[in-house]
């Protein structure tokens, strides 16, 4: 792949991630967002968070699976919007939700365990996001860096549990996520499984976990 | 000795409290003018067969009604689908005529009532709150009757003690009671049914209701005729009843069967005992921006406290 079409197709990518965000917009704007307009952009923005969290971690899994490395060229551009949508779910709440109602929303983070689960996945998607600089992962270096980009393991798990608690039922998309979760960390498990086994037989695996191939 | 150190901050660089406070203004201010189109949009006039109501003002609030619109297009109805927006979408496929109610168990005289008898008693305009469970608000004009007048009609036995609510079961037209992997109806059994003690019943708040905004009920409000109990959350209100049915037995009630720890009998609402997963103390008035401190009994605690003397509502949530 050239550098032209690198750029071009990132930019691509990256005018697809920021549709949801314009779309949320456009609906503002025009008066759409139903009876209850911040619960609306709550659930809007969540569910766009776990949405782009699948995707990241969904890269992986298809190159295992289909041998197709290059989406893995978007994990930082996706990862990172992940962030971004997570961010505004995050100010929504407070911002919004309980206007700077601290007392509340402290008691809230405590007591509820939905708001527990969610709040902690909002603070260890910051590491990531802070070391996700080229710089930083050189000042790293590549193992440690993985090291602690797994956290986005943990992270999927507390998103699981964040979207299961927090219905007054439980809802078939957060079933569906949780599913997905489950196989796409599966098949990382599986694939680890299977290399060690290959290890003991022949020479080892090259493919790293980062994908992020330069 | 005095020791003279110079602060880090010139006063003037303190942020004055008034500005700390506009900031916060301001940001609820860019908030707002995002949420304002939605908010701004017009109403549209109630649809169906108007009814004639008087107003009951011993028990109509004074308070903004919610938006006709609002209040028919975010529903919980689960057998229309999980969504606020499905009963809305779905609401067709109910047919509300020809319709009856039986009544009957522990009394007298059970009866049959044809939903135009139901539409034939006086009927009075109320103007209630509405706090559901999951944390936000309504005001609505219902039309209805207090239930006290039917049940007397039928004469409840001494040993009657609750009154069981059934909605209809019927997967075409209701269409997430079909069952599938993708509609389970958030673990809910259907028939849905609900249920009160009699004399929460008999109380002159719990309204048979067959209409709002002047008119009959819509499809997805619950039509063609529930119940209305103000003090309790909103899932204890049943809709599109076909039995009214009184019992010796607290019956069992759907969502107390789908997660008993989390939904009571009673549940009454009630600021001071949160959901296991999330605060009661405050609600979202659809149409509002800020939230409002939720009110115990949700306001009605003069006409009903005493129903609950001496109980704890803590361990009867």
């Amino acid at each position: 792949m050239t550098r032209r079409t690198r750029i071009v197709l990132k930019a691509g990518v990256w005018i697809l991630c920021l549709l949801p965000f314009l779309i949320l917009v456009w609906r503002a704007v025009n008066g759409d967002l139903g009876p209850n307009p911040i619960s609306f952009l709550t659930n809007w923005l969540g569910q766009w968070t776990f949405r782009f969290l699948l995707l990241t971690l969904a890269l992986t899994p298809i190159r295992i699976c289909f041998g197709l490395a290059w989406p893995a060229l978007f994990r930082r551009l996706i990862g990172l919007f992940t962030f971004f949508y997570a961010s505004l779910h995050f100010l929504i709440w407070i911002l919004v939700d309980h206007f700077f109602n601290w007392d509340q929303m402290l008691g809230d983070i405590v007591k509820r365990r939905y708001i527990t689960v969610g709040m902690l996945a909002l603070l260890l998607l910051l590491p990531l996001a802070i070391t996700s600089t080229t710089g930083m992962i050189r000042r790293l270096g590549g193992t440690n860096w993985r090291r602690l980009h797994r956290l986005v393991y943990v992270i999927a798990v507390l998103a699981c549990l964040h979207f299961l608690w927090l219905s007054k039922a439980v809802r078939p998309d957060a079933y569906l996520y949780t599913g997905l979760v489950i196989l796409l960390l599966g098949v990382r498990v599986w694939n680890a499984l299977a290399r060690t086994h290959r290890k003991a037989m022949q020479t080892p695996a090259v493919a790293s976990d980062t994908g992020l191939s330069r | 000795m005095v020791i003279k150190r110079a602060s880090k901050f010139k006063a003037s660089e303190i942020t004055d409290r008034k500005v700390y406070l506009n900031r916060r203004a301001f940001m609820a201010g860019a908030t707002a003018l995002l949420l304002a189109p939605s908010a701004a949009r017009a109403d549209s006039t109630p649809q169906g067969e108007s009814l004639k109501a008087t107003r009951n003002p011993k028990y109509s609030l004074e308070e903004k009604q919610t938006k006709y619109d609002d209040a028919t297009s975010y529903n919980n109805f689960y057998e229309f689908g999980m969504d606020k927006e499905d009963p809305k979408k779905y609401a067709k496929t109910l047919k509300t005529r020809p319709w009856t109610v039986m009544v009957d168990g522990l009394v007298q005289k059970p009866k049959r009532y044809d939903i135009d008898d139901l539409l034939r008693f006086p009927l009075e305009e109320r103007v209630y709150a509405l706090r559901c469970v999951e944390g936000w608000s309504m005001v609505l004009p219902w039309i209805g009757f207090p239930l006290a007048v039917l049940l007397k009609q039928v004469e409840p036995l001494g040993k009657a003690k609750f009154v069981e609510f059934t909605t209809l079961k019927d997967p075409e037209q209701f269409p997430a009671q079909k069952p599938s992997i993708f509609s389970f109806g958030g673990g809910l059994e259907w028939p849905y049914t609900e249920g009160l003690r009699l004399d929460e019943a008999m109380h002159p708040l719990t309204l048979l209701t067959v209409g709002m905004y002047g008119h009959v009920l819509p499809n997805q409000d619950g039509a063609p005729v529930r119940v209305v109990i103000p003090w309790k959350y909103g899932f204890k209100s049943a809709k599109s009843l076909v039995r009214i049915q009184l019992t010796e037995n607290q019956p069992p009630t759907a969502w107390n069967v789908a997660a008993p720890n989390e939904y009571g009998f009673y549940s009454n609402v009630n600021p001071t005992v949160d959901h296991p997963r999330w605060s009661q103390a405050t609600e979202r008035r659809i149409g509002e921006f800020l939230r409002r401190k939720t009110l115990m009994f949700n306001g009605y605690a003069d006409e009903v406290a005493s129903l609950y003397a001496g109980m704890d509502l803590k361990k009867d949530y």
